[in-house]
Parts: structure tokens; C-alpha cells; sequence
């Protein structure tokens, strides 16, 4: 039981990593290794500038209907700006070009935040409410397992409700799958491209107070651990394809969450290198991934 | 009045020049077929036209304003909808959903919502094949049905002009003939202005209208379809004696 909970929330966590890279690789051929950093960025966005081990919180202090939404409009905000700053100018530059402004921009997102903030991991507590156990089936689960799992749920309703039912979701999908034809349609690109990243950008945001209030720890380094396996899953899950993406992080999440588990005690170590060999026999038996995107031929 | 007039076009890719000085004028009303063989610039002509391929000299003007280099979704917005080769339906979108995309643009108008409505009708009442498979995903249509529908999916843009590159491509020549009979009645019910890409010319001189044949990225002749009909000048066009 702990363990199934244990893989789901993990699961979570890469699958909602894996929607952001996803969702901005799907309207731009664009794998965005800043996704990690802004990742870190929200979360510091609610600490003063400081050094000191101990978070000196500014925004925390805020009722939770108000931090979670400040949060993720953090996100979502340096995610629209990076676009217009950034990538905008790599729009018809070929997609490893593109990939590598992502990296650069997200260096600059780090040491801006190692500038400010030191690479000392701060404690800090948010949401402390969350963290007392409640009892399922007889284990007890920590609160905010729960809740992650019960949010990326939602989550994951709520984008599909958009996607599948409202016009810019359907503009998102059409440029997702073609964007020169959608663009003769008259789909805006900007507005399609700006809104994947304000999606992506607030996915993230919400990974960064999942991750800070499961670990009580912020540091600059803490999106990028997630960004890497959230990146492999939307490899495996098949570039661009979003149920894929998810359906990845999710085994991903639960492949690493198993293998601790089962492994022998002397192997646990190496457990990521377990996941990693795992990872390889999918893509050997299905390089195009789990679910195929379409449309991951090259734009013209 | 003239709804497009190109003007010395030229078109690069790198050092190879796919259309040069390309000049001609559509008038509001008219069809106009394009013709020549593999290579002569055709495609590449409406993807400027569209916007996708910004020309590397001359000038696209559409309703009276200078549309050269604008991006394509504006060129959509002014009233130019666009075919393009192969077909490009949103395989994962069903029909309905496909058919929408374009309608996006008159968002801002009053009552577009009802107005979108109408016009699906309107669609499905010209190929009802479309509407009995609304919710079915695009992708499974078959290669005609996929051509109905991305015309569908121009006129539901309520264009002035549609710009259709080579609507015969993979299609039984009886399935052609429905598509051209839907697009010449379309025409005469709307006040279409239609700008055809056609590899061959016999579709030209069946349905008449005007033909511009292209070669080697340039104009060859520009005139009557029928009149042009066998004359030596097309001959040598398509199979490359007299000049060269």
C-alpha cells in the first residue's frame, strides 16, 4: 500500500514535469532544458534574498488560496517571459539550436538564483498542515501524498477539459499537430506558443511546491533531478504525444519506486541505473515511443 | 478589380531559384488554373502567396494591400485560405473539430458562434460524407474524403480566395470529378475566386476558365484554357522540345 502510494506520487511528479516539456516541445519542436530551473525559480520566488540556511519567507506566509495561485503564476510568468525574450528569436532556427538557448537560459535562471540565494538548500515549511499521516487501508500515508496524487489527477481532467472543449484548446491541438496549416488558418502563432508556455510554466510551479513542501528543503538545484527524469519520459512516452507523456511519468515513477523495493540491498544504489537500462529496452522495442505522436515530422 | 496581383516574384531556396519574376493579376470571380510539369515553381508560388515562404523579391498584393512577407495566419485573416499539397488534415482532430480551426479568426465579430454553426452546415450540406462521420477522427477518412474535407475546411474560413494545390493528387479520377463538381457549383454559389495548382492540363481545358502554364519557375503562357488547348507551345512545355 505505502509503496503503491509512494509510486503514484512520484509518478506524479514526472508526469506533471513530463506535460511541461511536452506541451512546448508540441507547438515549437522545442525541448526546453530551462523547464528544471523554473521549476526553482517559483518556489524562490516566495523567499527574500538571502544566504542563510534558514528561509527568510516573504510570500509563504500567504493563506494557501492565495500561495498556491502566487506560485503558479510565478511559474507561468517567467515561462511567458523566456518565451518572449528567448525563444521567440530561435522561432526558425532549426530545433537543436533552439535546444541549446533552452540550456543557456536555464544556466542564467540558476546563477541568477545562486547570485540571490547561495547553493546552500534552505529549509523552509510549507503547508505544514500537510505533512500528518492519515490512514488508508490500514498504512499510514502522509497527508500531502494524497494530495499530490489527488491534485495531478485534477490536473490532468482539468487540462484535458480545456484541451478537448474550450477554442484555444483546440487551436493548441491543431498546432500541435501541424502548425504551418494551422497558421493558414489564420490560428495565431504567438498566442498558441505563449500559451503553451504559460501552461508549461505553471505545471512547473506546481511540481516546485510539491517537491518543497514534500522535502521541506528549497535549493537551485532541485528542479533539475526532475527535469531530467520528466525529460526521459516524454521521450519514451513519445515526443509531443501528452497521454504519453503522462502514462510515462507514471511508470517511470512507479519503475523507481519498485526497484527500491525489489532490488537487493546491495544493487539499491544503482538503482537509477536500473531505471536508466529499463528506459533503453522501451525505446529499443518502441524507439517511436508509447504512444506515437502525430505529426513529429519536421515543420516546414 | 484585381483581388491578387503578383508582381516580378522571385522565390529562392538557398541558390536555387524555384520562381522568378513571376507577374501576373486574379480578378475578384475568376478561376484560374496553374499548370506545368514536376519543378515548376507551382508549389512554391502559393507558398508564398501564403505566407510561408517569404519571396526573395517582388511583391504579393491581396485586396488592394501589400501582403508580401506578412505572416500567414494574417494572410488568413484577410480572406485567403489555402490547400496545400498533400492534404494536411489534423489526423488527430475529428471533422467537426477540423473543420472549426478556421473559424477562430472572426472570434472578435458579433454572433460568430452562430454564424460558425451555419457555415458547418453549410459544409456538411455540400458533403454530407462529413457529416455523417463528424466525430470520427480525420485521420481514418479515406484520401477523398480527407480532400473534402480540407476543402470544407477553406470555405469554412469564409474566404474570397481559396488557393488549392493539386486537388486531384491520390485520387481516383472519378472521386476528382466530384471534387471539381462540388468546387465549380461552391463557385458559382458564393463568388468564389479560385486559384487551381494542377500538374496536368486536362482538368484545365475540361472545366475552362483561365490557365497559366509554368516552366522552369517562369511563365510560359498565360490564356485560355481551351484555346491554349494543343497547342505546340504546351507541347514543348511538358515534354521539352523547341526551346531547350
Amino acid at each position: 500500500m505505502q509503496t503503491l502510494f509512494d509510486a503514484l506520487s512520484l509518478g506524479s511528479l514526472y508526469a506533471l514535469g513530463a506535460l511541461g516539456i511536452a506541451l512546448i516541445f508540441g507547438v515549437m519542436r522545442l525541448v526546453n532544458f530551462a523547464h528544471g530551473d523554473v521549476i526553482s525559480f517559483s518556489i524562490f520566488a516566495l523567499l527574500w534574498p538571502s544566504t542563510d540556511a534558514v528561509a527568510i519567507v516573504f510570500a509563504g506566509e500567504l493563506p494557501w488560496f492565495l500561495l498556491i495561485p502566487f506560485v503558479l503564476a510565478m511559474g507561468a510568468g517567467l515561462s511567458v517571459l523566456s518565451e518572449i525574450i528567448v525563444f521567440r528569436r530561435f522561432r526558425r532556427a532549426n530545433p537543436a539550436t533552439m535546444m541549446i538557448a533552452s540550456f543557456a537560459l536555464g544556466f542564467v535562471i540558476r546563477y541568477f538564483l545562486l547570485m540571490l540565494f547561495s547553493s546552500r538548500p534552505k529549509s523552509i515549511s510549507l503547508l505544514p498542515a500537510l505533512s500528518q499521516p492519515v490512514e488508508i487501508l490500514g498504512a499510514r500515508i502522509p497527508l500531502l501524498q494524497v494530495i499530490t496524487i489527488v491534485a495531478t489527477i485534477a490536473i490532468l481532467f482539468a487540462l484535458t477539459a480545456f484541451l478537448k472543449r474550450t477554442r484555444f484548446g483546440l487551436e493548441m491541438r491543431a498546432a500541435a499537430e501541424n502548425f504551418t496549416m494551422a497558421r493558414m488558418l489564420g490560428v495565431r502563432a504567438n498566442r498558441v506558443i505563449m500559451g503553451a508556455f504559460a501552461l508549461s510554466g505553471a505545471l512547473a510551479a506546481a511540481i516546485g511546491l510539491i517537491l518543497a513542501a514534500q522535502t521541506g528543503t528549497v535549493d537551485i538545484q532541485m528542479g533539475a533531478s526532475v527535469m531530467l527524469m520528466a525529460f526521459i519520459a516524454t521521450v519514451i512516452g513519445g515526443l509531443g504525444s501528452l497521454p504519453g507523456a503522462v502514462l510515462a511519468g507514471f511508470l517511470l515513477g512507479a519503475a523507481s519506486v519498485v526497484m527500491q523495493t525489489v532490488l537487493p540491498i546491495d544493487a539499491r544504489p544503482f538503482r537509477d541505473a536500473f531505471v536508466y537500462g529499463a528506459v533503453i529496452l522501451v525505446l529499443i522495442f518502441r524507439p517511436q515511443g508509447l504512444i506515437a505522436a502525430r505529426g513529429t515530422k519536421e515543420r516546414v | 478589380m484585381s483581388l491578387l496581383a503578383l508582381s516580378n516574384l522571385t522565390i529562392r531556396y538557398g541558390r536555387l531559384t524555384a520562381v522568378r519574376n513571376v507577374t501576373f493579376t486574379l480578378t475578384e470571380g475568376e478561376i484560374l488554373f496553374i499548370t506545368g510539369p514536376n519543378g515548376a515553381g507551382k508549389s512554391s508560388l502559393l507558398r508564398a502567396i501564403a505566407g510561408v515562404t517569404p519571396p526573395a523579391g517582388g511583391r504579393i498584393d491581396f485586396a488592394g494591400q501589400d501582403i508580401t512577407g506578412r505572416a500567414p495566419e494574417d494572410i488568413a485573416r484577410m480572406g485567403l485560405s489555402m490547400v496545400p499539397e498533400g492534404r494536411e488534415v489534423f489526423g488527430s482532430l475529428t471533422i467537426e473539430e477540423n473543420l472549426l480551426v478556421g473559424t477562430g479568426m472572426h472570434a472578435a465579430t458579433r454572433n460568430w458562434r452562430s454564424r460558425a454553426a451555419t457555415e458547418l452546415e453549410a459544409v456538411y450540406a455540400t458533403f454530407p460524407i462529413l457529416k455523417d462521420r463528424r466525430h470520427s477522427q480525420a485521420g481514418l477518412l479515406s484520401g477523398g474524403q480527407q480532400q473534402m474535407l480540407v476543402i470544407g475546411r477553406a470555405l469554412m474560413t469564409n474566404s474570397r480566395l481559396i488557393a488549392i494545390d493539386e486537388p486531384s493528387l491520390g485520387l481516383a479520377p472519378n472521386i476528382t470529378d466530384q471534387v471539381y463538381e462540388r468546387l465549380i457549383a461552391l463557385r458559382a454559389h458564393r463568388a468564389l475566386t479560385l486559384l487551381i495548382v494542377e500538374q496536368s492540363s486536362t482538368r484545365a481545358q475540361l472545366v475552362g476558365g483561365r490557365m497559366i502554364l509554368m516552366r522552369g519557375g517562369e511563365v510560359l503562357l498565360d490564356g485560355d484554357a481551351r484555346a491554349m488547348g494543343q497547342s505546340e507551345a504546351m507541347q514543348a512545355a511538358y515534354f521539352g522540345y523547341g526551346e531547350h
